[in-house]
């Protein structure tokens, strides 16, 4: 069904009991051309621009749990492509163009709010690589835009820009065109429009082992819901990554640690941007709903538990109340842990690897919200052309084998 | 129903407070954690594979996972430690250079 105001007014006069199920739940057949490893929203993009541009539409994608029930839950939903280097800010904005007009593209709001992302300089230092970032995106076409403080209290009213302020503000990086978007209807936005086109999504459906022919080639794999065939596996299972790849015999560079985040109770719109502070580790802006959406620090040992230390949230909450005086006596709500894959380098891995049909889309670290779009897009071209586009090619599995890295370790807008 | 008393450091050890071979159980913020133990360093003439798997490449478990920490602000010792992945509970301590309990004795 094609949602439109016609569909909610005709809708609305049967008492809303008539919408139809978004997309298939689907059975897992014997085969298909591709198996995507993983229901977020990247799996799920990459199902939909499988079949919407390559027309490849025998795909599954297997789930362990529920489809958006991982990192695309979890995460702080801020989008930008600010990044230092090109080969990031390339990938980055490549994902940003898609973000404008996903809604639309997708029949699916996926409330995509461009309300600007604030990046706080504290010190001279902070000043010093703000300004580096911001003319190294000039040369690369990436929107980012220096404030002096004054400039910075005008597009965001609650900072405090007095000498007085325990982290003075010196100035700020803008990228006025990123925002943020509604993480849950991003994963069912994609599901719905991949279902439509022929794409069996499989929840609750774990993969046990990935199935090899005599030659080394990927055959297909094991599930909770009984073998599935293909030739092409397509992994994009983010803190599980490096099991999955694990099964087929290739080690991966990555480590999965707890990233929190947490949200206040809803109170009236107060807070007009996002804005991050990489020198007292804070993120936050204000949902729709109106809670505040506050990011923590990732833990420093790898874990699957999904949780995270309490000392990460205490420290992001108290670098917040001490920007922002006005919510120190805001009660906090809810707050979680995801598994953020992690590479060296801290930029991400999309790859073919040393096993032929094996593709892998992963190490996107605490910063894979933002690419959805964008990933799924140019993993889709990997797995259905088989070779990278150029976009991707920087970010293949053996530029650790090179010394290729893409450090943005150093340089994200807030250091995990 | 009885609330059920507190587990106690010996049989139930969770990541909060971590117990240092040396100074006993202390609180995790004590503590640095020091990647993945028991990695090999490879000979200097082996090649770029190797040398790129020994600087990168993990096992990154779920479940028993052999890892190093630094008791930082405490003894500064480095110590493993093997812990659940899944439930962050320590099962064993043990000084720098013992073998790793996960792995086989070599026969």
């Amino acid at each position: 069904m094609h949602y439109s105001a016609l569909s909610l007014f005709r809708n609305a006069l049967r008492g809303h009991k008539a919408w139809p199920r978004q997309w298939r739940a689907a059975e897992p057949k014997s085969s298909y051309d591709v198996i995507i490893v993983g229901g977020g929203g990247h799996g799920l993009a990459t199902a939909y621009y499988l079949a919407s541009k390559y027309g490849i539409t025998n795909v599954a994608v297997v789930e362990k749990g529920w489809i958006g029930g991982g990192n695309t839950g979890r995460n702080t939903t801020i989008i930008r492509s600010n990044y230092l280097f090109e080969e990031s800010a390339n990938l980055y904005n490549h994902s940003l163009k898609l973000w404008g007009s996903l809604s639309q593209e997708l029949n699916y709001n996926i409330m995509f709010s461009p309300r600007g992302v604030m990046l706080l300089a504290h010190t001279l230092h902070d000043v010093y690589s703000a300004k580096r970032h911001v003319h190294a995106n000039r040369l690369t076409g990436v929107d980012n835009k220096w404030l002096e403080p004054e400039e910075a209290k005008a597009f965001c009213p609650p900072l405090d820009i007095t000498q007085r302020a325990r982290y003075p503000i010196l100035g700020a990086a803008l990228q006025k065109s990123g925002g943020t978007a509604r993480h849950d209807a991003v994963a069912w936005g994609y599901a719905r429009a991949a279902s439509a086109l022929g794409v069996d999504i499989i929840e609750n459906c774990q993969v046990q082992a990935v199935r090899r022919e005599g030659t080394g080639r990927v055959a297909g794999v094991e599930t909770s819901r009984g073998p599935i065939a293909a030739t092409r596996i397509a992994v994009a299972a983010a803190g599980s990554s490096s099991l999955i790849m694990d099964m087929a015999d290739v080690r991966m560079p990555l480590e999965s640690h707890p990233l929190q985040a947490l949200v206040s109770e809803p109170v009236k719109p107060c807070f007009p941007c996002v804005v991050m502070s990489n020198t007292v580790h804070a993120y936050v802006s204000q949902s729709d709903k109106g809670e505040l959406v506050i990011g923590a620090g990732a833990d420093q040992y790898p874990s699957y538990s999904q949780t995270g230390g309490v000392q990460q949230l205490s420290q992001a909450v108290e670098a917040i109340c001490e920007m922002f005086p006005m919510f120190q006596r805001m009660r906090m709500l809810r707050s979680w842990g995801g598994i953020v894959d992690m590479t060296p380098d801290r930029s991400p891995i999309i790859s073919i690897t040393p096993v032929g049909g094996l593709f892998v889309n992963c190490g996107w670290g605490t910063g894979g919200f933002k690419a959805t779009p964008g990933a799924g897009d140019l993993f889709a071209h990997l797995v259905a052309t088989g070779t990278p586009h150029p976009i991707i090619a920087p970010f293949a599995l053996d530029r650790f084998e090179k010394g290729k890295m893409i450090d943005e370790a150093a340089a994200a807008a807030v250091a995990h | 129903m009885r609330p059920q008393p507190p587990p106690s450091l010996t049989e139930d050890i969770v990541l909060l407070l971590i117990p240092c071979p040396y100074c006993g159980p202390r609180a995790e913020i004590e503590f640095r954690y020091g990647g993945e133990a028991h990695l090999e360093r490879p000979k200097p003439d082996c090649n770029e594979q190797t040398w790129a798997a020994y600087l990168h490449s993990r096992h990154n478990a779920r479940g028993r996972h052999a890892e190093r920490w630094r008791h930082a602000h405490g003894c500064g010792q480095f110590f493993n430690a093997v812990r659940d992945t899944l439930t962050d509970q320590i099962e064993v301590t043990y000084e720098a250079g013992q073998p790793s309990p996960l792995r086989e004795p070599a026969s």
